[in-house]
């Protein structure tokens, strides 16, 4: 499904080089964790793959399902099936929940020649998907993330991700700011997305979230690279012993 | 969310140029020489066929007028204007005053048609779920024909041109007419009073809540024209009146001068609610073109407890200059503004409100949020002003602004005056950007850059289009993504 080769990217403004030679293959179905030190690369990777302004790729290649997306415009990305879990999602006052949600679905509706989702349909789609993530009628209405709470915040990205049915999901440190219990509300929120023919992505710093969202494979990235690939196990290890081992290999 | 996708389709379907009201109609005119002088007042006069001392005060104006100077303390820049290389009375032939619907010229229907604004009473009655609105229309110096009007007597409201209403209710306009906004007020309300053509008359009767929204549509067709609209609302005791003004005008490299003056007079426990969406053209993307709108408009919460709201949404015209305001007379009397204002290209905007407290107990509320994008400046420039006497008086200020790209700007001027130590005054001020982040944020699933920035540019103004009346509202939204277009690159 998603296929990186030798990407290399750096940072836009002083053309430093944060990605550095990243390969990474993930199959349909497969839910792969990304685990590494603070400052490895972990967040432009999701950034680089999403499109954001910022980032200079300057080798190697992302394809999804085979299309190159390096070069796609990230609105057309989405639509193509990759979101993209914020590890800080944005607050945008005025603009409610529900109104954001169906903007962003029709719009990748239309842009893949599908047509509008009806009012009713959607409504009934947001309320069983929120109803699932414990997301209140007035979190639906209230402007998108503006005064919720951190936990509020991602599974309010879950939401989204429940609604948009992408292909390809990455989750930025979904569980950064999550107590235990909204940790297994989000957890199983995405649990319930799994499925043959998507994908994950997950990114975090801590063991604890793949204790509820079990990992085929997991990866260590370092100073821009994988460094080392394993089973669910490799997370134990690392949370055991901390990164100190990867960052000076890769040094 | 379907105005915003509508907002887009609109803006695509557009593409170069922008505004889409800029058609010309070939409609025959009656005109009055070029040029300025006590003659052209007289000929004004004669053509509406007024009294005499409607005559007299329109020469008093001009006479004064000759001794002012044009203000120069606003935020705006343009050349001086020659008032002796411009029209001031132009009419379509075919219509030598308002009559009923048979016998407008249905050339004239039909521009009103392709502005979106049905002039039949079915079309309307048809229309969305029951809406109804009756509509005066205004096509260059003449009101031709003003819908609902016997529906509206029947409950005893008075509702046509003032043209009309000089002739036919000429006590009640020598009571009002003048008495909120003097005819020696400032430059462009004297220039008013001297030459003005026409503009909507409304009388609520006492304790009558008007049984639909009111509207005038101005639309400015000929060359070279000065457009001098005049608006009278008077609501007596106890009444109700939501009144919607809106306005276009064709494309030219020219531009053209419209300087209106509204009056409102809400007597005791009265409202009156008044709505802009002034959408005149702009100019073109180099700053050619495009709309002088100096206007005046003033509110007199004369009666205890009245209110007089002010929402605006002004996304047209070169140059705006324009500050509805509110004398809260009466004591517990409210005056409101609600304002959105855009600018993009190279339009300047200087605008704002005037709340001035004299009655006891008077409140007033100004949410103002104006967005720059292109090369545009943009003025909010508001005054609250607390008389000695206005014990408890309260006014609450929230002026944002929102710039989009790098080469526009935002200013704000706030006035405040009080001498009354009790009163209680607050004014918030932001000025924000529409955030990288918050772009990628929607981009990021999925919206298109310019369906991300409407999106983000609605919520920004989301609290003032509430104030709109439903339809309204829709097509507000609609004006400010289209405003906007080509606004990020
Ligand atoms: N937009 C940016 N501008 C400047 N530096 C950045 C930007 N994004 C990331 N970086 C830098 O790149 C490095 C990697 O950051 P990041 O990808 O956020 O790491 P991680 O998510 O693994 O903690 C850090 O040194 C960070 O400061
Ligand atoms: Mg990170």
């Amino acid at each position: 499904m998603l296929e990186i080769k030798n990407l290399h990217a750096e940072i836009e403004a002083d053309g430093r080089e944060i990605l550095r030679g990243l390969d990474l293959t993930v199959k349909a179905g497969e839910v792969h964790a990304i685990m590494g030190p603070n400052g490895a690369g972990k967040s432009t990777l999701s950034h680089v793959l999403a499109g954001k302004p910022g980032y200079r790729v300057t080798q190697g290649t992302a394809t999804l399902d085979g299309v190159d997306i390096l070069e796609m415009d990230p609105a057309l990305r989405a639509a193509n099936g990759l979101f993209l879990a914020f590890q800080y999602p944005v607050e945008i006052p005025g603009v409610g929940n529900m109104t954001f949600l169906k903007a962003a679905l029709n719009s990748q509706r239309k842009a893949r020649g599908e047509g509008e989702m009806s009012t009713p349909d959607f409504m009934r789609l947001v309320r069983t998907e929120a109803g699932k993530l414990k997301i209140t009628q007035d979190m639906l209405k209230r402007p998108v993330n503006v005064g919720f709470s951190g936990g509020e915040k991602k599974r309010n990205e879950i939401l989204q991700m429940a609604i948009l049915q992408p292909k390809l999901c990455i989750l930025d440190e979904t569980d950064s700011g999550l107590d235990i219990d909204a940790l297994k509300v989000v957890s199983e929120g995405v649990n319930a997305l799994r499925s043959p023919d998507r994908a994950f992505v997950v990114i975090t710093h801590y063991q604890r979230l793949l204790d509820h969202i079990r990992p085929d494979v997991v990866h260590v990235l370092s100073k821009g690279r994988i460094v080392k690939t394993g089973g669910p196990d490799l997370a134990l290890e690392l949370e055991a012993k901390g990164y100190a081992d990867f960052a000076d290999e890769a040094a | 969310m379907a105005a915003v996708k509508e907002t887009v389709d609109q803006v695509r379907a557009i593409d170069v140029d922008q505004y889409k009201y800029g058609f010309e109609s070939a409609i025959e005119s009656d005109m009055a020489p070029k040029g300025l002088s006590e003659d052209i007042v007289r000929f004004i006069s004669a053509k509406k066929n007024e009294p005499e001392w409607m005559l007299e005060w329109r020469l008093d104006a001009y006479r004064r007028w000759l001794t002012m100077e044009e203000p120069t303390w606003a935020r705006v820049h343009y050349p001086p204007i020659d008032f002796q290389d411009l029209y001031y009375y132009a009419a379509p032939k075919s219509t030598a005053g308002p009559k009923s619907l048979d016998e407008v010229d249905p050339e004239l229907i039909r521009v009103y048609e392709k502005l979106g604004i049905p002039l039949k009473e079915q079309a309307v009655l048809a229309g969305v779920e029951g809406a109804r609105i009756a509509v005066d229309a205004v096509f260059d110096s003449v009101s031709v024909v003003t819908t609902f009007r016997e529906e509206l007597a029947k409950v005893g409201i008075i509702f046509c041109s003032i043209s009309e209403a000089m002739r036919e209710y000429p006590d009640l306009v020598k009571k009002y007419l003048g008495t909120v906004v003097p005819t020696s007020d400032n430059y462009y309300a004297t220039l008013n009073s001297a030459v003005f053509s026409d503009g909507s008359f409304v009388w609520i009767p006492e304790g009558v809540r008007c049984p639909m929204e009111l509207s005038t549509y101005f639309r400015i067709n000929e060359k070279k024209t000065g457009q001098f609209e005049r608006t009278l609302i008077i609501a007596e005791k106890g009444s109700y009146v939501s009144y919607l003004e809106g306005c276009t005008a064709p494309q030219r490299d020219e531009n053209q001068l419209h300087a209106a003056v509204v009056e409102l007079v809400a007597m005791e426990d009265a409202e009156i609610k008044y709505s802009t969406v002034q959408n005149w053209y702009p100019g073109d993307k180099d700053g050619r073109g495009g709309i002088y709108n100096f206007v005046t408009k003033r509110g007199d919460c004369r009666g205890d407890r009245s209110k007089i709201s002010w929402t605006q949404v002004e996304t047209g015209s070169a140059i705006t200059w324009k500050y509805p305001s509110c004398i809260l007379r009466g004591d517990g009397s409210q005056g409101e503004f609600y304002s959105i204002a855009v600018s993009n290209g190279h339009q300047q905007v200087d605008s704002g409100t005037k709340m001035i407290h004299l009655g006891k107990n008077t409140a007033s509320r100004i949410i103002s949020k104006g967005i720059s994008a292109g090369k545009s400046q943009n003025t909010y420039r508001g005054q609250v002003k607390i008389n000695r006497k206005a014990d408890g008086a309260r006014s609450f200020t929230n002026c944002d602004s929102l710039l989009i790209g790098h080469d526009c700007g935002a200013h704000t001027v706030p006035y405040i005056e009080s001498g009354n130590p009790k009163a209680k005054v607050e004014h918030e001020a932001t000025t924000s950007k529409i955030s990288d982040d918050q772009l990628f944020y929607c981009i990021s699933r999925g919206l298109p850059t310019e369906e991300a920035v409407a999106l983000i540019v609605n919520g920004f103004v989301r609290e003032v289009l509430q104030q709109l009346p439903m339809e309204f509202a829709v097509e507000a939204q609609k004006l400010i993504g289209v405003s906007l277009e080509g606004s990020v690159g």
